[in-house]
């Protein structure tokens, strides 16, 4: 009751003196703006990351063949497969081979859903007419092309068949940016196509027998009918084109959901250098996880944001301060006020508890204000960088929370003398 | 009713001496006795520097005497704390200053209200009664009136009505009139008067003006800290 009685006649104040209370809050408003701002950026950036490692696959590891390093000293960042400056050139038995990675789907029924096996053959052009597309072509198993190409982005024709592997056969998926370069974009038409590729000045007939949707990867410069999508064929006939037998710099293994990645990342590592590497002098293999690598970028992001919000922080500290500055003039002015208040009956408590809900008060209307301005700064700081702008619920939460903490902190002085106040003293006060 | 009269104010003895750094002492109030009884209209009349402002701190319980013995309707305010003066002035005296001290961008009756809301008086029964109060100083038809924009003797009126909201064993009034022209302070007065006599409440008349005074029942005189003369006003007592 006496809380609702001293809200409103807070809030009455405020507006009787609102060139002062802006002023006052003005500390108070940029730094919580700034706090918000910051934040929104630091996570519409962290969940635009997120998402885009998760659409990668969260649960995948990726296995690869890379260089011991000289040194002792591990390097855990150390991602880079054998491209190092100082590689040695890596001969076929350094390789992942087939008969590796058929043992790790053996030992571990239950936690690998799958590989994804992927040889990339080059790039090349395909020309029929005067029409043009330019592809990538990818050999994948069928695990890998499933993943590459899910259910519903396949829009005519089929996927590979058991026999397309086995037999090697010079099958192709494109995609429907390919369609609409030579076929006009109909979809069906492409099937059955029998096309020729030039890759590094060689040629390669390869039959289509489905279309897939391609998906435009965001911010690309390139328009449509020259942008470069992938042809996908089944990875035996890929090492035929290559003249090579099989054999993989890295591998991405698909865990099932449920299990501990990492944990499983390491005791792979160490099972298959043990078996396949312990006698191979330049390379062993290493891997990563995205929830690894996502992992360490959220939390140096996470950081960073933190490092700049407190900074931010720092003009909080100065507008609190202001804010203990004004209430001390206002209970100076008040001081009647005061002493006809406690003449009527207002105990101290009650005087204290009056000045210190102003003070939140003033706090919490400059926080809000920041905070709406903090998210209006926010979002347009995101979308400027091209994220999606998601402001986090915590930071708002924490804004509101600590500008009443100022409050109480910077009110509770001034509060407290108002309180202390003598009666008599206060009344006589001119 | 019994024929006795009821002690309201019981003061023995009363000292108030301030301590300007020792040695220096100020004695102002020099052993000085009262009694008022329920329903008297008394005036206490005293040039400026007599120490009537220090006697209505006193009585008011917004101050303790240094020494001496003070009974305010039953409550010995001489072992109140703190908390305990604050609910004596709350519920026992009405306070009517000479400046109004209305609270400032807070309605008339909001004003009057506010007595009642540190009295713990739930909102619905504090508004009625406020109304009430209004309407008894005739000030219904400005009550969601900001001081600033009442009159003198309008403010007076709101101030009365503040000082009646917890229906308070005295009125402790000190210069009600003194800020106000002739004519608004005789409205003011007539109010003091109808409270008296309507509604039998104690007032305690604290004026410079010898002739205000005389329209009490009983006048004493203070100078320089202690009384030196009562006698009887125009008005009688009550039966």
């Amino acid at each position: 009751m006496l809380l609702l009685e001293n809200i409103f006649m807070a809030l009455s104040g405020l507006k009787a003196n609102k060139m002062r209370s802006l002023l006052t809050m003005l500390g108070i408003i940029i730094g919580i703006a700034s706090v918000i701002a910051i934040n929104t950026v630091g996570n519409s950036m962290t969940s635009s990351i997120q998402s885009e490692f998760e659409d990668m696959g969260a649960n995948n590891i990726t296995i690869g063949v890379s260089q011991k390093s000289s040194s002792s000293e591990e390097d855990d960042m150390g991602f880079m497969f054998n491209d190092g400056p100082h590689s040695t050139t890596m001969k076929d038995e350094d390789y992942l081979t087939d008969e590796i990675l058929d043992d790790v789907l053996a030992k571990w029924p239950e936690e690998v859903k799958g590989i994804t096996r992927e040889a990339t053959v080059g790039n090349g052009q395909v020309t029929i007419d005067d029409d043009y597309a330019y592809v990538q072509v990818v050999g994948e198993n069928a695990f890998g092309l499933d993943d590459a190409i899910a259910d519903d982005k396949l829009l005519s024709g089929r996927k590979f068949k058991k026999r397309d592997y086995t037999e090697e056969r010079k099958v192709c998926i494109v995609s429907d940016y390919f369609c609409n370069n030579l076929y006009d974009g109909n979809t069906s038409k492409a099937i059955g196509n029998n096309v020729k590729v030039v890759i590094n000045n060689k040629n390669y007939y390869l039959t289509i027998v489905g279309v897939y949707k391609y998906e435009d990867e965001a911010y690309s410069s390139t328009s449509e009918k020259d942008t470069e999508t992938t042809a996908y064929i089944p990875v035996g006939t890929a090492f035929n084109m290559l003249h090579q037998k099989s054999r993989y710099q890295q591998a991405t293994i698909a865990t099932a959901s449920g299990i501990d990645v990492d944990s499983f990342m390491s005791e792979a590592e160490k099972y298959l250098n043990k078996r396949y590497y312990r006698n191979n002098e330049s390379f062993e293999i290493s891997s990563f996880s995205m929830s690894s690598i996502l992992e360490s970028m959220t939390s140096q992001l996470t950081m960073i944001s933190l490092a700049i919000s407190i900074i931010a922080g720092i003009s909080l500290l100065v507008g609190g301060i202001g804010v203990m500055n004004i209430m001390l003039v206002s209970i100076q002015e008040r001081t009647r006020e005061i002493g006809t208040r406690k003449a009527l009956g207002a105990t101290n408590t009650s005087i204290r508890f009056q000045f210190i809900v102003e003070s939140i008060v003033l706090c919490i209307v400059g926080g809000f204000i920041g905070l709406l301005l903090g998210l209006i700064l926010g979002s347009v700081g995101s979308s400027q960088l091209g994220y999606e702008a998601r402001p986090s619920t915590e930071s708002i939460i924490f804004a509101m929370l600590f500008s009443m903490g100022i409050g109480v902190f910077f009110g509770y002085y001034p509060a407290n003398k108002a309180a202390k106040m003598n009666p008599i003293d206060a009344l006589r006060y001119e | 009713m019994s024929d006795e009269k009821e002690l309201i104010i019981d003061a023995k003895n009363i000292y108030k001496r301030y301590y300007i750094g020792h040695p220096n002492e100020l004695e102002i109030l020099h052993g000085i006795s009262l009694k008022v009884y329920r329903g008297e209209f008394v005036a206490i009349v005293g040039a400026s520097g007599s120490g009537k402002s220090t006697l209505m701190n006193i009585i008011g319980a917004l101050d303790k005497p240094t020494e001496g013995e003070y009974v305010l309707d039953g409550i010995d305010v001489m072992k109140a704390k703190d908390k305990e003066l604050s609910a004596i002035r709350n519920q026992k005296i009405g306070f009517v200053f000479q400046t109004y001290n209305l609270i400032a961008r807070t309605s008339a009756i909001k004003n009057v209200e506010l007595p009642m809301l540190y009295n713990g008086i739930p909102s619905k029964e504090r508004v009625r009664r406020a109304k009430e109060l209004m309407a008894m100083v005739d000030m219904e038809e400005r009550m969601y009136h900001t001081p600033d924009e009442l009159s003198g003797g309008q403010k007076q009126r709101v101030a009365i009505a503040r000082a009646m909201a917890n229906d308070p064993a005295i009125l402790l009034c000190d210069e009600p009139t003194g800020a106000l022209d002739s004519h608004t302070g005789r409205v003011v007065m007539d109010i003091f008067h109808k409270l008296n006599e309507e509604q039998g409440k104690t007032i305690v008349f604290i004026t410079h003006s010898p002739e205000l005074a005389d329209e009490c029942q009983r006048i004493l005189t203070l100078s320089d800290g202690i009384f030196i003369g009562e006698r009887e006003g125009r008005v009688n007592a009550p039966a």
